[in-house]
Parts: C-alpha cells; sequence; structure tokens
C-alpha cells in the first residue's frame, strides 16, 4: 500500500510538473519572444488569436492578447504535411528530433520547482528526482542534445544543415568546458550538488548574487560580500555560456537564417521540425531554471520571508511550496524575457570570434575563477600570510595570462593598399 | 595637402570589454520596449498608431484620413453634370492598360438619342480588379477624363466574378464629375 502511494506521488510528480509546468512554459516562452520583439520593434505582434466567441453566437470575441496564438501554431504544425525527403538517411532523420526534445526534458527532474509541501503528514517534495549530483546530471544529460543536432545536420544529406550541424558540434566544444568550470565556484561556496539543498540554503542565508540576509556566525556577511566577486564572474560565464549552449541569439550559429536557410533543421517540416523547435524552448527554460537555480535563489522569495511561506497552512496541508512554486515560475520567465532582450540587442558573433570567446578567453577566465573562490573559500581557516601568498600567486598567473594573450593576439596590419602588400 | 589621412581611433581598455557596449544595447531596447507599450513610440502620434508602438491597427482603424492626395485606388467611370456617360469608348485605356485588365465592347449611340452627336459609348465596360495594378495610365490617358483612380483601397471578393467591375459598378464608383470637358455641351 504504502508503496503504491509513493507511486502514485511520483506519478503525480512526473506528470505534473513536466506536462502541466514545463511544457507549458515552451508555447508561453514563444508567445514572449513574439510580443516582446515586438514591441522592442515597435510594433504589436500577434494580439488577434483568441477564443472565437462569435461562432458561437456571441456578440465579441475574446481576444485575451493573442494568447491562444502558440496553440494555433501548434495546430498548424501538426496538420501540416510530415515531408520526408528522398536523399536523407532515414533512421538518423527520424532519430534527431527525438535526441534534441528528450535530454531537455530529462534535465526537468532535478530542478526543485519549490519548497516542500505536505498533505496529511506526508511530506511532498516540489522536485521529480532529488538527485545528489543535480548539475552534474544536468550537463550529462543536456550535452547530449548536440547529438539531435549534428544527427539531423548529417542525415539531412544536404548542404546547409551539415554546416549548421558541424557549427553546433564546434560551438558545443568550446563552451561545455567553460560552463563546467564556471560553477566549480558555486558549488565550493555551497559545499553540495544537491539543487534541493542549493536553494534551501540560498533561502536561509541570502542568494548568491543577493546575500543581504540571514548572515550568521558560518555565513559571516563580509564573507558572502567578499564571494560576489568570483560570483558574479561565475554568472556572466554560466549565463554566457547557456546562450551559447541553448543556441540563442548571439550564438545561434547552427541555424542563423541569414547564412544557412534554417540550418540544421532546414530538411524538416510539420511535427519534426516542432520538435527541433520545442527542444529549443525547453533548454531554454531549463538553463533559466538552472541560472535562478543556482545563482538567483531558486524558489526562494528572499529577505527571510521563506520560513514563514513554508509554514502556511490550511488545516493539515501546507501550501507554501505552491506559492515558491509561483515564485520560481516568474523568475523563469522573467530570466526569459531576459534571454529574448539579448536576442534582439546583441548581434551574432563571427564563427571565429565565438570559438576565440569560448576558449581563449572564457576558459581561462573560468578557471582562474576557481581559484579565486577556492581562495576565498579557504580564507577562515588559514593564516593572514597564507592568503596574501595565494593572492599574489593568483595575480601573478592572472597577468601571466593576459600578457600571453596579448603577446599570441594577431597583429593586425594597417591597410597600406597595393602597395603595400607587393 | 589633397589626401587627409584619419587615423581610426585605436580601442579603449573599456571598449574593448564590449560589455559596456552590451548594457547601452540593452537600454536602447528597453527603452524601445517601454516607450512602444506606453505608446510613446517616435512617430506613434503621426502615423495614428493603435497605442501600442507605431502600429495602426487595421480593422478598428482606418488610414482614409491620412490618405495623402495622390492615392491611386480602385479605376473608375464618371458620368458629367448633365448625366451623360463621359466615355465614348475610344478603347485607348484597353490598349494602354500594361496588365490588361480592361475589357470595353463599343456600342452605337442610336440617332434619336439627345447626345447622338457623340456616336459612340460602351456596351460593356469591364475591369478585372485582380488583374488592375493601380498604375494609373487608364486616367492618363483618357481624352475625355472619363476614367479616374479613386480612393477606394478596400476591394474584395469571394469569388473571381465578384474581382470583376463591371459598367455598372464602376459608374457607382465614380459618380458624377463636373467641368473638365465641355466639347459636347450645346454652345450658348
Amino acid at each position: 500500500m504504502e508503496i503504491l502511494i509513493q507511486l502514485a506521488i511520483i506519478l503525480a510528480k512526473v506528470i505534473g510538473l513536466t506536462f502541466l509546468v514545463v511544457l507549458p512554459l515552451v508555447p508561453i516562452s514563444v508567445y514572449f519572444e513574439r510580443r516582446f520583439s515586438a514591441v522592442i520593434q515597435d510594433r504589436v505582434g500577434p494580439n488577434r488569436v483568441g477564443i472565437p466567441l462569435t461562432l458561437l453566437g456571441m456578440k465579441k470575441d475574446f481576444h485575451f492578447f493573442g494568447l491562444v496564438q502558440p496553440m494555433a501554431d501548434g495546430l498548424k504544425l501538426f496538420l501540416k504535411e510530415d515531408f520526408t525527403p528522398v536523399h536523407v538517411r532515414k533512421a538518423f532523420y527520424w532519430l534527431a528530433p527525438a535526441l534534441t526534445v528528450i535530454p531537455a526534458l530529462v534535465t526537468v527532474c532535478v530542478v526543485p520547482f519549490g519548497s516542500p509541501i505536505e498533505i496529511g503528514g506526508r511530506e511532498v517534495e516540489l522536485v521529480i528526482a532529488n538527485l545528489d549530483v543535480g548539475p552534474l546530471f544536468v550537463f550529462a544529460v543536456s550535452s547530449l542534445a548536440v547529438y539531435g543536432i549534428t544527427l539531423a545536420g548529417w542525415s539531412s544529406n544536404s548542404k546547409y544543415p551539415f554546416v549548421g550541424g558541424v557549427r553546433s558540434t564546434a560551438q558545443m566544444i568550446s563552451y561545455e568546458i567553460a560552463l563546467g568550470l564556471s560553477i566549480i565556484p558555486v558549488l565550493l561556496y555551497y559545499g553540495d550538488l544537491n539543487l534541493s539543498n542549493i536553494v534551501q540554503h540560498q533561502a536561509d542565508h541570502g542568494w548568491l548574487l543577493l546575500p543581504f540576509w540571514g548572515h550568521d556566525a558560518e555565513n559571516p556577511f563580509i564573507h558572502k560580500l567578499l564571494f560576489l566577486i568570483p560570483a558574479l564572474i561565475a554568472f556572466l560565464i554560466f549565463t554566457i555560456s547557456i546562450f551559447a549552449e541553448t543556441n540563442r541569439m548571439p550564438f545561434d550559429l547552427p541555424e542563423c537564417e541569414t547564412e544557412l536557410v534554417g540550418g540544421y533543421h532546414t530538411e524538416y517540416s510539420s511535427m519534426k521540425f516542432a520538435m527541433f523547435f520545442m527542444g529549443e524552448y525547453a533548454a531554454m527554460v531549463i538553463g533559466s531554471a538552472l541560472i535562478v537555480t543556482l545563482f538567483l535563489g531558486g524558489w526562494s522569495v528572499g529577505f527571510g520571508a521563506d520560513a514563514w511561506i513554508s509554514g502556511l497552512a490550511i488545516g493539515s496541508f501546507k501550501f507554501g511550496g505552491l506559492i515558491h512554486l509561483g515564485v520560481f515560475l516568474a523568475k523563469l520567465v522573467a530570466f526569459i524575457l531576459f534571454f529574448i532582450l539579448v536576442r534582439w540587442t546583441v548581434p551574432r558573433f563571427r564563427y571565429d570570434q565565438l570559438m576565440r570567446l569560448g576558449w581563449v578567453i572564457f576558459f581561462e577566465a573560468a578557471l582562474i575563477n576557481v581559484f579565486l573562490a577556492a581562495l576565498i573559500v579557504a580564507a577562515p581557516q588559514f593564516t593572514a600570510a597564507i592568503t596574501i601568498t595565494g593572492g599574489i600567486v593568483l595575480l601573478a598567473v592572472t597577468g601571466a595570462l593576459i600578457w600571453v594573450l596579448r603577446v599570441s593576439e594577431p597583429k593586425t596590419l594597417p591597410n597600406q593598399g597595393l602597395l603595400g602588400s607587393n | 595637402m589633397p589626401v587627409i589621412k584619419v587615423k581610426r581611433p585605436p580601442l579603449a581598455t573599456g571598449e574593448k570589454f564590449y560589455l559596456g557596449a552590451v548594457f547601452k544595447g540593452f537600454i536602447i531596447t528597453l527603452r524601445h520596449a517601454i516607450d512602444s507599450m506606453r505608446g510613446k513610440t517616435r512617430g506613434a502620434k503621426d502615423l495614428a498608431s493603435s497605442g501600442l508602438g507605431a502600429t495602426m491597427q487595421f480593422p478598428e482603424q482606418r488610414w482614409d484620413d491620412h490618405m495623402p492626395e495622390y492615392y491611386r485606388g480602385a479605376p473608375a467611370l464618371v458620368t458629367d453634370e448633365q448625366g451623360r456617360e463621359r466615355c465614348v469608348s475610344c478603347q485607348l485605356c484597353e490598349f494602354i492598360c500594361p496588365p490588361k485588365a480592361i475589357k470595353i465592347e463599343p456600342g452605337e449611340i442610336p440617332s434619336d438619342d439627345p447626345w447622338a452627336k457623340v456616336e459612340k459609348r460602351p456596351k460593356e465596360f469591364d475591369i478585372d480588379m485582380t488583374r488592375c495594378i493601380y498604375c494609373g495610365m487608364c486616367e492618363e490617358v483618357c481624352p475625355e477624363q472619363a476614367i479616374y483612380l479613386r480612393k477606394d483601397y478596400l476591394i474584395t471578393g469571394g469569388t473571381r466574378a465578384e474581382m470583376i467591375h463591371d459598367k455598372k459598378k464602376l459608374y457607382e464608383i465614380g459618380g458624377v464629375r463636373v467641368g473638365l470637358v465641355n466639347k459636347w455641351n450645346e454652345l450658348k
């Protein structure tokens, strides 16, 4: 009996959190993408598609700001002809869309959506799988998405998708390292890999980027303030790497419309294309969920209000976790809006610029950041002399790295015209 | 000195980081977003925007009041002040029409008609609005000032047949135009 209830709870969490929370976020972010980009460009955007009440004999249609538009788009994709060109490698061509969607959706299971709720004395955590290797699991699984893109590019057996797939691979290897290295400082700080514990720690002792409450002997304010420096660097590198990981605008080289027609999904149509689309947006949702969880307090409201919210109850039903879920979703949507803002602000990087940024700048910066964070985390245990020596060594290494970068930079010769080249 | 060499200024350290420029860009895009949501987009007033961006939203708002003088809409036939059809079916417009949208069947005016001296009037005058490109050549070429481009721009139809404007429809759109050509009037 007990095991059946456990199973029912797990099933409810899987269905509820993936199909009622994350998947609806995909059309919502598509809607926001269209409306917000329209507003940035002084346009209106889709604001007409609503519920056609006039068909049912009512006087006025219910537009609702065009919120039904993504549904209409989805329906359109369902009804389109699912065309498979003859020149493709069928098995991989069919496999590729699934390979992009599934990793994105699998990573949902470690994201803590809210504090635990309590129903009739039974505590239910709002996370599908409370793994002790949260971020590592996310990296391990989400980097598999590149296989989908690469296979799509290769199996399409056509030029543009192939170039898109190759670009995606190269982009992935230049950013994965910086992505992984950039959160090591964060994990050093928390001393934990369990995302639920990380968020709980932030709720109790202040968010990583906003540490203004919950000071105690173990977590003194000055230490938290000092750690803001590596945290900000880590946040910057991690966020930019997530942009690259999700193929979003400044780094959308695998599918840039201006150069590669549609990129890796040029040969796809109907629901197969929609799955790429969905995978991309789901990756964006997961990426921003990860950033919010690690740096911006996850479901926590902040300012010490979380313990009070978690305690809210009607009878034996503690519903504080649902409020936290709402807060988490609000933060998520806000970050998705930031994604969109970046898309319409920063122009696309050239290919070599992107590789250079990944390999030459972010990799080194993340590496130095790891040692800086380690120095700050370990400082209370050591004498001042050791800490200062460490700082000087780190400074010397940083200086040497910058010097090497400067020296190795290719010299751009001034344009001397034809005479100069002779 | 015929040639002035302009030196390109080298990037400062702050500029090399690009982050400042990126943030400046965020401010610009955000300002556009906020302005357009408040209906304060630049030029929103001149363009009679709907209050969101610079866009006029069509079925609710019409640009009729903002139509320029030179706007070329649907071509139409006009009658003069005595109710006479101005068109004498010379067929110049039919032959000049680049997309061949106009089709005229000339007809004779019977001798007992008060306008018998005009001799010809169109029996049929069809303009296929699915072909018409609103170039205004028919208006330009007409020696009798009988065909004009009006400001009607909402020409829709459910079938191809509906999109062909016949003589009745053309006179309905055109109406009466006074003056202009007086050669057919009685001498006073």
